[in-house]
Order: structure tokens, then sequence, then C-alpha cells
């Protein structure tokens, strides 16, 4: 190990750091007075290193022996990552104070939890990949469960940490038998014991391992935890998982697939798009029949995670690169719609059902059409931003020569139109008039016009983000 | 007889006879006094063949730790030892009955042993990772050099599970009263305290 290896995986070393000692600030400190400070000091030290790692320039390079990559693919990763769990910090402040849950350790966990994904987005060996995937799964169990006296909230969480488990066990199971079978637990090895016939252990330790994968993205068959967990967790936290995490874990996956077995696309080709389809199918349907929102947006999440994985089963670098701008797009709009979730409150108590809603146009009309320009988009209505995620990967799909996904793909989509477009006709067309607040916290409203706006300003050039997100898919399956 | 023979059948002896006696012994505490005499008598058998790591491991681990707990558990709980030792004499011949095919099994293997051609057993296993002569030295360069990375993250894990199991757990109680040593040692026996001249016979 030396110095320039520390130096390569700094923005890690620095976030840990940082988490560290807010803990020994906090324990000798003021304790949950300096909450509210700690929680904005580590936003701005996560958009610092977002804004740090984004301009950091080219290049790749591979340290810790072979552990650790820094490429462009993992840059883009991490600045979503950071950028979105620090807008997630800034929108649960106001709700965590008036429920009494600001509690010191929330951001640092969130920060400990952020550092989990940056290594898992820059794994190149299992080992690594375990590693990172363990430290931000411990922390989302840890929050997911914050609101410790809900019995909910703490069915939430040992769910997920149940279920968690599970999904690890299988994980380790199949990177035993990749490990068993090529000798080596690092990527690089990896990829030249899987090229052309690959024995049947391998295969089997592969599926595992997407098996294990497949559950930290929530993917069909492996969601069943995912609306309970988003149900209990106090809402900001949903929104955490619903961005960030997912973000890190598409990454993780893409990379696993194409930085260890790039060889064999034509074996895992067909398990991605199996999860792609039932993903997409069951998101949609599963979703029509529910009036809690918060588990509205779980089943939502579900059919995104097989949009996403529709692009990475075409097995080429357009696919990853499709893959990356839909999940930069759909964690765009989840922070706005969680924004909006967040603010929807009647008397000071949160409301969750999708009938408080009726005639909200003519309560706050700003507030309704922004709700109206992040549902088209979800759905994927042209002309909103959503849509030309959805035509990337199906892009994808098409030159890949899985049309029939791609077909597949758009009738799921217009299955999952109807929830998404149920919610905008109660808001203009609802029976009657809603009761929920007024105006509410600033920093909400800010993020839900903001998300909004970029949902329809970003069809001119989706932000520019085409460019990185080209060179992310080159670095990994170019 | 060299030295080495002769401490590897002391140590041999002593193992055995500390095991048997962890089970005979009537007191469960010298029961687990026994157990230790095992687990270091294995101790030094890990020293003989070179394994010096593992045979600190099993000192710092099983002596320091797991027997000191054993005992513990021994003197805290109330435990009918006696009964205990009843259940064992009713299924001691069904022990003995396992404890023997064990032994065949083992004699057996043995028997039939053989090394493919060519291959000689080596006597003392060379150190995995090259360069250091002692296992400690060689598991340390790979701990500490080649996984330094891993190392240093199953640290943060292990200091989220620490962070979140006060999270979840820890609850500050207005009523709980707590020991606050500068204000008993800045009491003041005048006001603490107040002597009273009681005549025999009558209370207060």
């Amino acid at each position: 190990m030396q110095s320039g290896d520390l130096s390569i995986a700094l923005p890690e070393i620095i976030l840990s750091l940082f988490a560290m000692g807010g803990l020994l600030v906090g324990a000798y400190g003021g304790k949950d007075k300096l909450a509210s400070l700690m929680l904005w000091v580590t936003a701005a030290v996560l958009v610092a290193l977002a804004a740090w790692i984004g301009f950091q320039g080219a290049g790749t390079a591979t340290v810790f022996n072979g552990m650790f990559t820094d490429d462009a693919f993992a840059r883009f990763a991490k600045v979503t990552v950071l950028l979105s769990a620090a807008a997630v910090l800034l929108m649960s402040e106001s709700y965590m104070i008036k429920r009494d849950l600001l509690r010191f350790e929330y951001p640092l966990l969130i920060a400990l939890a952020s550092v989990g994904m940056m290594v898992m987005v820059s794994a190149s060996d299992l080992i690594a990949l375990y590693m990172g995937l363990e430290l931000q799964s411990l922390a989302l169990y840890v929050v997911a469960s914050l609101r410790r006296d809900s019995v909910k909230s703490t069915e939430a969480g040992l769910k997920y940490f149940v279920l968690g488990a599970l999904s690890s066990g299988l994980l380790l199971y199949g990177a035993s038998l990749v490990y068993g079978f090529s000798g080596t637990t690092e990527f690089a090895g990896i990829i030249q014991a899987a090229q052309g016939e690959t024995p049947v252990g391998m295969l089997i330790g592969l599926s595992f391992v997407i098996a294990g994968l497949a559950f930290k993205v929530s993917a069909a068959p492996f969601h069943m935890w995912t609306p309970d967990v988003y149900e209990g967790a106090p809402t900001p936290i949903t929104a955490f998982f619903a961005t960030a995490p997912k973000m890190a874990a598409m990454g993780l996956f893409a990379r696993v697939v194409h930085d260890a077995f790039g060889g064999v696309i034509g074996d895992w080709q067909q398990i991605v798009a199996a999860l792609a389809v039932a993903s997409m199918f069951l998101g949609a349907v599963a979703a029509i029949g529910q009036r809690n929102i918060k588990r509205l947006m779980a089943y939502s999440s579900i059919a995104h995670m097989g949009f996403a994985l529709m692009g990475l089963a075409s097995g080429t670098a357009q696919g990853v690169e499709s893959m990356l701008i839909y999940m930069a797009i759909y964690v765009t709009m989840n922070i706005g719609t969680f924004a909006f979730i967040l603010s929807m409150e009647k008397d000071g108590s949160p409301v969750l059902t999708i009938d408080a809603l009726s005639l909200y146009s003519k309560r706050d009309p700003a507030k309704a059409l922004a709700v109206l320009v992040l549902m088209f988009s979800l759905a994927g209505v042209p002309p909103m931003v959503g849509f030309f995620g959805k035509y990337s990967v199906l892009l994808a799909a098409v030159d890949g020569g899985l049309a029939w996904l791609a077909i597949l793909g758009v009738t799921a989509s217009v299955i999952g139109a109807f929830y998404y477009l149920r919610i905008v006709f109660i808001m203009y067309f609802g029976a009657d008039e809603s009761e929920l607040d007024k105006g509410g916290s600033g920093i909400l409203w800010g993020f839900l016009m903001a998300s909004a706006a970029a949902m329809v300003f970003g069809v001119f050039n989706l932000f520019g983000i085409e460019g990185p997100a080209a060179a992310a898919a080159a670095a990994l399956a170019g | 007889m060299s030295a080495q023979i002769f401490a590897f059948y002391l140590f041999a002896v002593s193992c055995v006879a500390g095991g048997l006696f962890t089970v005979i012994a009537r007191n469960p505490v010298h029961s687990v006094l026994w157990l230790i005499l095992s687990f270091l008598s294995a101790a030094g058998l890990f020293v003989l063949l070179g394994a010096e790591f593992v045979a600190m491991l099993l000192i710092i681990v099983y002596v320091g730790a797991v027997a000191v707990l054993f005992l513990f558990v021994v003197m805290m709980l109330d435990v009918d030892f006696a009964e205990l030792k009843a259940e064992m004499a009713r299924y001691l011949p069904l022990a003995l009955l396992i404890g023997v095919v064990i032994l065949m099994q083992l004699a057996m293997a043995f028997g039939v042993w053989e090394t493919a051609e060519g291959v000689t057993l080596a006597d003392r296993p060379d150190a995995i990772a090259g360069g250091g002569d002692h296992n400690t030295d060689a598991l340390g360069r790979i701990l500490y050099d080649k996984y330094f990375l891993l190392f240093q993250l199953s640290g943060l894990i292990l200091l989220v599970a620490m962070v979140g199991a006060i999270v979840l757990t820890l609850r500050h109680r207005d009523y709980v009263k707590r020991q606050d040593v500068l204000a008993q040692m800045y009491r003041d026996p005048a006001e603490a305290m107040e002597l009273k001249d009681i005549k025999p016979g009558q209370g207060l």
C-alpha cells in the first residue's frame, strides 16, 4: 500500500473521518441539540465531495491490490449518490424535528451509509463489494427503525434486517462458488476465468450473486420487503431508500456483471431480462390497488428498477449509459415526489392516503401543477424528461437485440401510467375539497419546484448528463 | 528423548487429562479450571507445531474470555449441577458408544492414509505470504497490508453496528438517579448530617 492508494480513495476517507469526528463532537458536545447543525454540515460535506469528485477529471485507477477502482463510472454513480443523499438530508430536517426524531446520529449514519455506497460502486473485488454493501445496509437497517416507539417502524427495520441478512447470505454463497471456480476474488481475475465455456458451478455462483443484488435493488421476485419497509420507515428515510441506495446498488450490479462477468454476457443477460420483466409488470399491476402513497411509491420504484435493469440487460455500453441516465432521472423525480409527500399534512400530522389529495389543485395550484409534471414524468409521458429516460432504455434494449423485452416494457409502462394519472385525476377532478395544510416548509417547496422544473426544462439537453454517462459506460463496458 | 518430544507428550497428556477431569470433576468451578488447563496444553501443542499465532489466540480468546465467561456463569447462575451430573450418568453408555465409533473411524482413516506419489508431507508448513518466518508476521502482512482496505472497512461496519445499537436502545430517562462524584465530594457534612440527642426510652 502506498500513499497513492490513499489519495485515490481520499473522498471516502474524508467522509469516514468526518462521520467519526461528528460522532465524537455529538457525544461529548451538546448531544441532540447539535443535530440540526450536524445535518446541515453533513449535507454540505456531501455536496462538497460530490463537486470534488465530479470535477476531479478523467482517468482510471485501480488501487489497494486491485480491490478499489476509481473510473468515470464510479465517479458518475458517486456524484448521484452524494447529491441525492444531501438533498434527502435537507428535506428531512423539518419532518424529523416535528416528530422529535432528529438525533445527531441520524446525519452521521447517512454519511456512513454514503461511504458504503461509494465503496460499492468502486468495488472491484468480491470482498470489497460485500464490505461496502454491508456498511450501507447496516446503516439503513438502523435508520429504518429510527422511530423506535412506533410498531410499524421497528417492524420495518426488523423485516429489512432479516431479509437483508438472507440476501447477504445468498450473495456470499454465490461469491464463494465464484471464488472456488475462478481461484480469485478480484474481478480482473474472475473475468479471465469466466470466458466462453464457463463451469456450471460458476454459473450457479453468478445466479446467486445476481439474486443477492436483485434483493438490494428490490427487483421482483426479490421485492417483498419493499412496500412494508417503505411504509413503516419514517417518510424522509423512505425518500432516502428510494434514491441513493438504489443508484448505488444498480451501479454495483452493473459493475459485477460487466467487470467480473463481461465475458459471459449471454449467461446473465437472460436472468437480468427476466428480473426486468417481472419487476416492470409487478410494479405496474400491484400499485393499482394501493391508496397509501408510500406503498404506491414502493411499487413505483420496483417498476422503475425493472426499466433500469432492462437497459442493463442489453449487455452493451449503450445499455449501461441508458441505465445511468435512467437512474439519474429517476432519483431526481423521486426527490421531488417525496418532497411533496413530506409536505402532505393535515393539522400538522402527516397524511398518506391519495384520497386526501382530492381537488388539491384548488387549494394550492402551484404545487398541484408541479406534482402533475412529476407524475407525468414518472409515467413516462412525453414531453417530460421521464419519457426520455424510458426511451433511452427501450432503445438500448432494441439495439441489443431484445426487441421482445422492449415491447413488454412499453406494455408495462402503459399499465403503470394508470396509477400515476389517477393521482393527477384526484388532484384536479376529485369529489370534495382537500383539507391538507397550506404552505409548509420552504425547503420542501424548493425541492419540489426544482425537481418539477428539471423535468420540464431538462428536455433540451438533459442538463448535459449524457456526456458523463457515456464516458462512464465506456469506462465499464467499452 | 529430545526436549521437543518430551514437551509434546507432556502437553498431550495434560490436555487429555484436563478434558477428562473437566467432565468428571464434582465441583463445577474445578471443571472450568481443568478446562483452562486443557486449553493451555492445546496452546502448547500449537506452539510445537509452529503455529504460534493460533496458540496466542487460544490463550487470549479461550482462556482469557471464554473460560472466564464460563466461570461467571457457573458462579452467578443457580444451576443445579448435581442434577446435570445425574443426567450425564444416564447417557454415559450412549456417549461412550459414540466415542468409540469416532475413535475407530479416525483409526481407519489414519490407517489407509496415503499421499500421492512424489509428495512429501512437510513437518512444518511454510509461512503463507513469504518474507517473514513466523506465521504471525505473514498473517499481519496479509491483514494490514494486502487487505488494508477491507480491514478498515470492517472497522467502520463495527462502528455502525455500535452506533446503531446505541441509537435504537439508549433512552435518556430523567428520573434515573445517577452518581455525581463531584456533588458527593463537595457535600458539606454540617448540612448533610444532623446529630440529635435522644433521651433513652423516647422516640423521635
